[in-house]
């Protein structure tokens, strides 16, 4: 699960690595948003059932849905 | 007036709220920890005070209001019992829904440890009726995520309702929160969130008192 800021919300640490990312050298760069990565194993063998306790995941405490969005990938 | 502070791994000013409560009320509160699933019935007012509960791990305040305490705490808000939250005790208010919005990284990146003023834009509470609505008050902060963030639309109605209970005063900001909001109250004007800590200015020894009449207030001990 990927969790980020929602756009419209402003992020203090994307913009300070935006800087540094200027600084050094990398030109063109922008709305850089940092955010999580959540890498977990569930058990079972139905997808769609692991995706939907994902959400949930998510949900619940993962994302605060106030201020950040997820995505979910399964392999 | 009996008042309880929660206790949970990783808070760190209970004591001084305790201090502060007893010192105020005259009754020393009683403390509830994180497992708990009940709070008992004479309990009027509950204070989750300030720390790092669970190390800010996730995010500020996310685990903890997770916790079992948090169930019994919102069914006494629901009955009207008062409950206020400090620093990372308003960061758990907000991550267990019981207010809006939420409490971001600090704009400059810093935590930041020092004194700010602080309207008070609300005097109408059950919080603030020791002080007068426009009133400016000192107040200590110390915390690295105050800055509070709430979409257009939520903050509008709060506004309307007179829930913006603090704003920080005279370009006192100290975390780029939106419209300078320090500290929220729900609709049903029972549950505040703060980030400023007016435990730590309530007597002489402290440099002031500003901060007593939350108490005062919460407690019923105003004239006192």
């Amino acid at each position: 699960m990927t969790v980020t800021l929602k756009n419209g919300v402003l992020d203090p640490q994307g913009k300070a690595i935006e800087g540094a990312l200027g600084s050094l050298g990398f030109e063109g760069v922008h709305q850089v948003r940092q955010g999580k990565v959540f890498d977990l194993e569930v058990d079972g063998t139905d997808k769609a059932e692991a995706e939907a306790k994902l959400k949930a995941m998510c949900e619940k405490l993962l994302a605060n849905t106030v201020i950040e969005n997820y995505t979910i990938a399964l392999d | 007036m009996k008042s309880a502070v929660v206790q949970l791994p990783g808070l760190n000013r209970d004591r001084d709220m305790i201090a502060a409560l007893t010192k105020i009320s005259g009754q020393a509160p009683i403390t509830v920890w994180q497992t708990e699933t009940s709070i008992p019935d004479d309990v009027d007012l509950i204070v989750i005070p300030g720390g790092f509960s669970y190390g800010d791990y996730l995010r500020c305040g996310a685990i903890a209001a997770r916790m079992p305490v948090m169930q019994a705490i919102k069914d006494k808000a629901e009955k009207g019992v008062k409950v206020l939250g400090v620093c990372n005790g308003f960061q758990i208010l907000v991550e267990a829904g019981m207010l809006p919005g939420a409490l971001m990284r600090n704009t400059t990146l810093r935590f930041v440890c020092k004194e700010v003023k602080l309207e008070v834009v609300n005097a109408d509470t059950d919080f603030t009726r020791a002080y007068d609505k426009g009133q400016i008050i000192r107040c200590p902060v110390a915390h690295h995520d105050g800055n509070y963030f709430v979409d257009e639309t939520t903050l509008a109605g709060m506004e309307d309702r007179g829930e913006i209970v603090f704003r920080y005063a005279e370009g006192t900001n100290p975390n780029g929160s939106l419209g300078d909001i320090a500290g929220v109250i729900n609709r049903k004007g029972n549950v505040l969130g703060m980030m400023p800590h007016p435990e730590n200015l309530i007597e002489a020894a402290h440099g002031g008192k500003d901060g007593r009449g939350i108490f005062a207030s919460a407690l019923d001990v105003i004239a006192a």
